[in-house]
């Protein structure tokens, strides 16, 4: 299964605004996507495009997490969410 | 014509149609099943059509919205479609559940984890119930919680407002708020006074109005009337003309013979102290500091802190500017500071006492408002909230000694504070009254509850009695040490008057209400407002004491305040 990882970017970590910027796009990526912090176990990922798991996920600036995602466009959809991630989206 | 009487709170006398605010939805009952011929798969499409259906509708005010408001109703648009809490909900389905409860216990679990995870967390706990009630609107087919939507304005009418409620009220389309239940110091009250809006709390019945009616809303006199006759409209109308007179303040609070009573506004931040500077207050008479920290799940950093205070002070140079440190606490719970658990929170660790439990946000707090004082020109004063003892107010002395803070004071809103006010003043510079608290504590009321409405208003005779006693302290120390009143009692000009007789110094309040008060005060001279405040402590009830004064001041009536 395609995965990679990323390094969290927003100041505020994965909460707020950045989780429901990150969830929604998740939701709309096609594939289902699964995301957990780096060293856990693949099968207790969340699902990334829930915004209420990505909060219980509690990712805070530069911790990496692993995204997952298997199927057609797997890996331009997980691309496109590592690329916002690794942005700062606190700052838009 | 029918009439409903109430308590007025916020004066203004205006004729409009009633939309009636949504009852709260009601929990399905435990144990709930899916009706007879419902499949468990037609009950979990419903749930999932119900929670597009409610994402649209919040993803639409969302796009409406600007700012915060938008960044939490995108989430809460997402949180209604949430994978989580849908298959939590779909799982129960399965079992059985009728779709309405499996959503609702659903919703319960998810909100319970974030509640325990804490911090931001725990702040967003709400939304995911706020989201269930929507879900379960949706699927009963009734109107979702929260302010009706109007292209026309409206009278607001409901069972009683809470915070969350009054934050998204919109004053361009509500014309006057009127609640079956709350008391005249309950959020109802101190939102309309601040939008300036008439309002009646605590009218039993009201909330039995259809949607439609036409009512007269009098927010001085505490009535509303369905239906309303020519005489009423013509009341109506002639408000209109004298609301305009009573928006400009001259910016000199004064009695008929030149006894000066300074006004100050009541503030929450840098927009609120501009706003009132352009309305003429004095000064400011209370810096609510907690809303630079509510919303916030820590403690903000001393330069964040300084910039925020620094915005209030520099719009009042040369003025004197009265900070409030932070009073966390019951109605104010901060999640770093505060324990949501404590059984009785108007009675626990709240205001200046968070310092016994947290140690260090209040010196971090007295360090950052000097700092904003040293790069501003206001006159800057401090004081502590919920102070019990001359002990409690000799440390929060040193304490602001230490910081650098000239003039140290007390809020006075315990019993225990009022009734030795002479030995605390002899620590501090300055004591004001917080009549809000001082109300409730003194009566025992919480301020909150509508069938205590009667019980909880600063004209008891007893609150009236702390206060002069209050004053008393002061002249008993010698030092003619100012004591102000910051509290909602100031705000109502009837009020205002007794207070001066009493010897108040200064009075601050909502800066919507500086010009009515400063139009009665400069009527009365300072020894006929004294015979008012001797006649209000001789009334044997609240009822009297504010019927004797308004009798003998027909000032009122006509300006229909």
């Amino acid at each position: 299964m395609p995965e990679r990882i990323a390094t969290i970017a927003s100041r505020s970590g994965l909460h707020a605004r950045p989780a429901a910027l990150f969830a929604e796009a998740a939701g709309n990526a096609g594939v289902d996507v699964t995301i957990s912090m780096q060293g856990e176990p693949a099968d207790e990922a969340l699902d990334a495009a829930s915004i209420l798991s990505l909060m219980t996920l509690g990712a805070a600036k530069g911790d990496v997490v692993v995204l997952r995602a298997d199927g057609d466009g797997a890996d331009q959809a997980l691309d496109a969410l590592v690329t916002l991630l690794e942005t700062d989206l606190d700052a838009e | 014509m029918q009439n409903f009487p109430g308590v007025g709170v916020s004066p203004g006398r205006i004729i409009g149609t009633v939309r009636q605010m949504p009852k709260p939805i009601s929990e399905p009952p435990a144990g709930e099943q899916l009706a007879a011929g419902v499949t468990p798969e037609d009950a979990t499409a419903a749930l999932k059509a119900a929670s597009q259906a409610v994402h649209d509708e919040l993803k639409g005010r969302a796009a409406h919205a600007t700012g915060d408001g938008k960044a939490v109703l995108e989430a809460t648009a997402l949180m209604a479609k949430d994978t989580m809490l849908i298959k939590g909900a779909a799982k129960l389905v399965a079992r059985g559940l009728s779709s309405e409860r499996a959503i609702w216990e659903s919703g319960s679990s998810v909100s319970e984890m974030l509640h325990n995870l804490g911090g931001y967390m725990a702040e967003r706990a709400t939304d995911v119930l706020d989201v269930r009630a929507r879900i379960v609107a949706e699927l009963r087919g009734v109107a979702a919680p929260g302010i009706p939507t109007s292209t026309t304005p409206f009278v607001l009418v409901a069972e009683d407002l809470a915070p969350a409620d009054t934050a998204t009220l919109d004053p361009n389309k509500v014309l006057a708020l009127v609640t079956a239940g709350g008391g005249p110091q309950s959020h109802t009250a101190i939102i309309a006074r601040s939008l300036g809006l008439p309002a009646v709390v605590a009218a039993v019945g009201v909330d039995e109005l259809p949607d439609g009616t036409e009512v007269y809303v009098d927010g001085a006199a505490g009535t509303i009337t369905s239906e309303p006759d020519d005489s009423l409209r013509s009341a109506a109308d002639a408000w209109a003309a004298t609301a305009s007179l009573l928006a400009e303040f001259s910016g000199t609070g004064t009695t008929a013979d030149g006894h000066l009573v300074p006004l100050l506004a009541n503030v929450g931040g840098g927009k609120d102290a501009e706003a009132a500077a352009k309305l003429g207050a004095q000064g400011v008479g209370l810096f609510r500091t907690e809303f630079c920290f509510l919303e916030r799940d820590s403690e903000p950093s001393v330069e964040e802190q300084a910039a925020a205070y620094k915005s209030v002070f520099d719009a009042f140079p040369g003025k004197k500017v009265v900070l409030r440190t932070l009073d966390a606490g019951a109605d104010k719970p901060l999640p770093f500071l505060t324990d949501s658990t404590e059984p009785n929170p108007a009675l626990g660790v709240r205001g200046y006492r968070t310092d016994f439990t947290t140690p260090g946000v209040l010196d971090r707090q007295l360090e950052a408002i000097a700092l904003a004082e040293k790069q501003s020109e206001a006159d800057v004063w401090v004081m502590a909230p919920m102070i019990s003892t001359a002990e409690e107010a000799a440390r929060f002395a040193s304490m602001c000694a230490d910081a650098g803070i000239k003039t140290p004071g007390v809020m006075v809103e315990v019993p225990s504070a009022a009734l030795t006010a002479e030995a605390i003043l002899r620590e501090v510079g300055f004591a004001s009254l917080g009549t809000n608290d001082l109300t409730q504590y003194a009566m025992a009321a919480d301020r909150q509850l509508g069938p205590l409405a009667a019980l909880n208003t600063p004209w008891q005779p007893a609150v009236l009695r702390l206060v002069g006693l209050t004053v008393e302290g002061s002249r008993a120390e010698g030092h003619n040490k100012p004591v102000g009143v910051c509290g909602e009692a100031a705000a109502d000009p009837a009020l205002a008057v007794v207070l001066t007789g009493l010897g108040v110094t200064t009075l601050s309040m909502t800066a919507r209400s500086l010009a009515a008060v400063a139009a009665v005060l400069k009527t009365v001279t300072l020894a006929e407002a004294q015979q008012l405040a001797k006649l209000a402590l001789s009334a044997p009830s609240a009822t009297e004491a504010r019927a004797w004064v308004r009798e003998k001041l027909p000032v009122l009536n006509e300006l229909g305040l």
